[in-house]
Formats: structure tokens, C-alpha cells, sequence
């Protein structure tokens, strides 16, 4: 048998992956000594598939599997994904609510005050009975200066005037207004 | 000898994955990372052998194998698991492609004639290629730039084949084509490459990458 150069060249993959009956191959290999042209095309054509089948061609982007994993991560678990960003997200809200809880208590024990200057009372006998009249901001021993020549006053307990967001008077009561004095009236209200 | 085919997997492996399958199939969903792991690359490069877009690439392998992973129950034992994947990951690039109406971009090189001979345009001598020329960045960008501007139909074929190393057979059947066609478009592939690539050309090599006239890059 024998074959020209454009036969060699249409079998010349098969060549490379051995796909070819013996007697063709056999003939090929003897035109391949004859032939230097056949010969290069042969050789390249090995060269091109040992290069290419290399597998540092075969390159990933950098994180690729990072970022596959992550995307099987959401399809595989999205139960325990779901429940963890509740989680997550009850946290926060847990978080974001005491915030404003300590922030609302913290305002309202000033704004609560009929005075925005006024300083609360620390550590006044609830049960302690104080006079004020309606219109005023403070509470009062009876018999204050202060209170002299007013009309409508009532006699409540201390409790029952810091509820009502009056504070002690600063001459009567100057002893419970200290520099450290705390919110509240007494065990009670603190 | 050189060029031969490699085998992907062996026996053991292949038993392996079976059982690997089952135990999915059963409920052991974690043991998917573990199947799909030695597979990733090469569905990667699958979907970038068509699409040849990076970024696209990567979207469309994440699709492939979370799609393997939602129909792990049709798959049939005849297949092996990486070849099913990687038809996967090929059909998935091959629907991105037709609905971006990226063949529009297509290149040219060899996209026509596909029936006729092919006659090697090179015949310079071309035998040693010190294998750690790999390492050399340059280099795998030159080849990476030859096989992008074969056309489709041969950079896929190419690929599945001699760099994915699946038999005629299976890369016929992840393509979804003939073994006639895939033996033909192999063929024009390599000659084309070796075009493309032969240091006598004094065509890529020398444009491309700083050699010095006329001398090999490796």
C-alpha cells in the first residue's frame, strides 16, 4: 500500500490517537521516514496537542471555587441559610429596639419634667407628703415661702409628684437636689 | 505514544463516584463538593471554550453544576459523571450564546469548508518543546489567543478533546455530534493550531512574544 501526502495528512489525527487499522498506520510510518514534510506536520501536530494538553492551561479565574462553593452553599442549605439570616436579623433587631428603649428612657426622664431646666429630686421619701399647685413645676414642704399666696394647692404624696413630672423645690427640699442625683424618687421610683 | 488518549478517570474512581451518587441521592447532599470538585476546571473551560468570555464562563459553570446537582437523579451510569457534567456546562454556554447573539462575534478562522481537505500551510521543523515553556505566562497566552480565533464548532471539539481528554466517543456525545464530525473537526483544529503555531511561520510566535527572528520559543 502506499499513500500520498494529502492521505497522510487527513489521517494524521487518527495517527496521533491510534485510531487507525495496522496495515494504514504501518504504511504512514514508512512514508513519515521519506517524507520530511509529512514528518513536521506530524511533529507539530504532536507538539500542538502535547502542549495543549496541558493542565496549566486549563487555568481558573483566582476564587473561582470559593465563589462556586459559596453559590452551592446557597442552593444545598437555603433552610439553614434562611434560618441563620433570621437569626442574624432578630438579633439586630433585638439590638436596634433596647437602643431605643434606653435612649427613650433616657429622654423621658428629663422630657417627663415640667421644667426642661428643673434637676430631679434623689432619693425623696416617696410616701412623703409635698404641696403644688397645678400651674408650677415644683413640689414643696408646706409652709414654703415659695408657695405663699397661692391658691388651688394640693397635698400629694412625693411619689405622686414626681409622677406627675415636678421636681423638688430649691429651697425647701435643697437637700435632695445633689450634683449626683440620680433620676426618680425614692426605692420606688428609681 | 504521545497524543493517546488519557483516561479521565480510572475504574476505581469511577466506582467511587457511583457510590458517591447514591449516597447524594440519598440525602448526603454535602457529598456533591466532593464529586464535583475534581470536575470544576474543566467545566470552566468548557463554557469558555464557547463563550470566551471570562466573567460569562465562570456564571455559566456555577449554573452547570448546580444544575447537575438539582438533576443528579436522571443521571445514567452508562455516562461517566464527567462527562455528563461538561454537556451540561456546554449546553448551558451554548443557550447564554444564542440568547446574547454572541456568534455574531465569531471569528472567521476555519469557519467555512468544513467538508474539504485541509492543507498545511507550514512545514518547517518543529520537534522539541521543553515542557516548562508552560510556565512562561507569554506563552500560555499565545496559545490561548490561537485557540480563540478558531471558530466554535473547532475550539469546542479541540477543547473536550485534547485538553479535557475525553474519548471521540464522549466529546461526540457532550457536543451532541457525529464521531465523523468530531474526528473531522479534530483534524482541521490541531492543523489550524499548528498553522497558527509553527515557529516557521514567523506568524504568532514571533508578532506576539519577544523571540528573536526565526528562532523557537521554547
Amino acid at each position: 500500500m502506499v499513500v500520498n501526502c494529502e492521505q497522510v495528512w487527513r489521517e494524521i489525527s487518527n495517527f496521533l490517537d491510534d485510531d487507525l487499522d495496522p496495515g494504514l498506520r504501518s504504511t504512514m510510518q514508512e512514508h513519515f521516514q521519506e517524507c520530511k514534510r509529512c514528518t513536521a506536520v506530524l511533529e507539530g501536530t504532536r507538539n500542538v496537542v502535547q502542549l495543549y494538553g496541558d493542565e496549566r492551561l486549563l487555568e481558573v479565574p483566582l476564587g473561582f471555587d470559593h465563589r462556586l462553593h459559596r453559590r452551592l452553599d446557597e442552593s444545598l442549605y437555603p433552610t439553614r441559610r434562611t434560618f441563620f439570616g433570621w437569626m442574624v436579623a432578630a438579633a439586630a433587631a433585638m439590638v436596634v429596639a433596647g437602643g431605643f428603649e434606653v435612649a427613650k428612657s433616657l429622654s423621658s426622664s428629663r422630657s417627663g419634667l415640667r421644667s426642661a431646666h428643673a434637676q430631679p429630686g434623689h432619693a425623696v421619701p416617696p410616701d412623703m407628703m409635698v404641696v403644688l399647685y397645678p400651674d408650677g413645676k415644683t413640689f414643696h414642704v408646706a409652709g414654703c415661702t415659695y408657695i405663699h399666696g397661692k391658691t388651688n394647692l394640693q397635698t400629694v404624696t412625693a411619689r405622686e409628684a414626681g409622677r406627675e413630672g415636678y421636681v423638688p423645690c430649691v429651697r425647701c427640699l435643697k437637700k435632695y437636689l445633689q450634683a449626683t442625683a440620680s433620676i426618680g424618687y425614692g426605692s420606688d421610683a428609681s | 505514544m504521545a497524543g493517546a488518549v488519557r483516561l479521565l478517570d480510572q475504574p476505581e474512581q469511577q466506582m467511587h463516584e457511583a457510590a458517591l451518587i447514591q449516597r447524594i441521592r440519598d440525602g448526603e447532599h454535602e457529598l456533591f463538593y466532593e464529586l464535583v470538585r475534581p470536575y470544576e476546571s474543566r467545566v470552566y473551560s468548557a463554557a469558555l471554550a464557547i463563550l470566551r468570555n471570562p466573567a460569562d464562563a465562570e456564571d455559566v459553570a456555577q449554573e452547570a453544576v448546580l444544575k447537575a446537582f438539582r438533576h443528579i437523579r436522571q443521571f445514567r451510569a452508562e455516562a461517566r459523571f464527567s462527562t455528563w457534567l461538561i454537556q451540561i456546562a456546554v449546553n448551558e454556554a451554548r443557550m447564554r450564546r444564542r440568547k446574547e447573539h454572541a456568534d455574531l462575534m465569531e471569528p472567521i478562522a476555519g469557519r467555512r469548508d468544513e467538508e474539504g481537505n485541509y492543507t498545511p500551510r507550514d512545514f518547517a521543523d518543529w520537534r522539541e518543546i521543553p515542557s516548562e515553556s508552560l510556565e512562561r505566562k507569554e506563552i500560555r497566552r499565545l496559545l490561548t489567543s490561537a485557540l480563540e480565533s478558531l471558530s466554535e464548532i473547532y475550539r469546542e471539539v479541540f477543547v473536550l478533546r485534547d485538553m479535557q481528554h475525553l474519548s471521540i466517543e464522549e466529546t461526540a456525545q457532550a457536543l451532541g455530534i457525529s464521531v465523523a464530525a468530531v474526528k473531522t473537526r479534530l483534524l482541521r483544529a490541531r492543523l489550524m493550531l499548528r498553522d497558527m503555531l509553527a515557529p516557521g511561520l514567523e506568524g504568532a510566535w514571533n508578532r506576539n512574544v519577544s523571540f528573536r527572528k526565526g528562532t523557537k520559543p521554547w
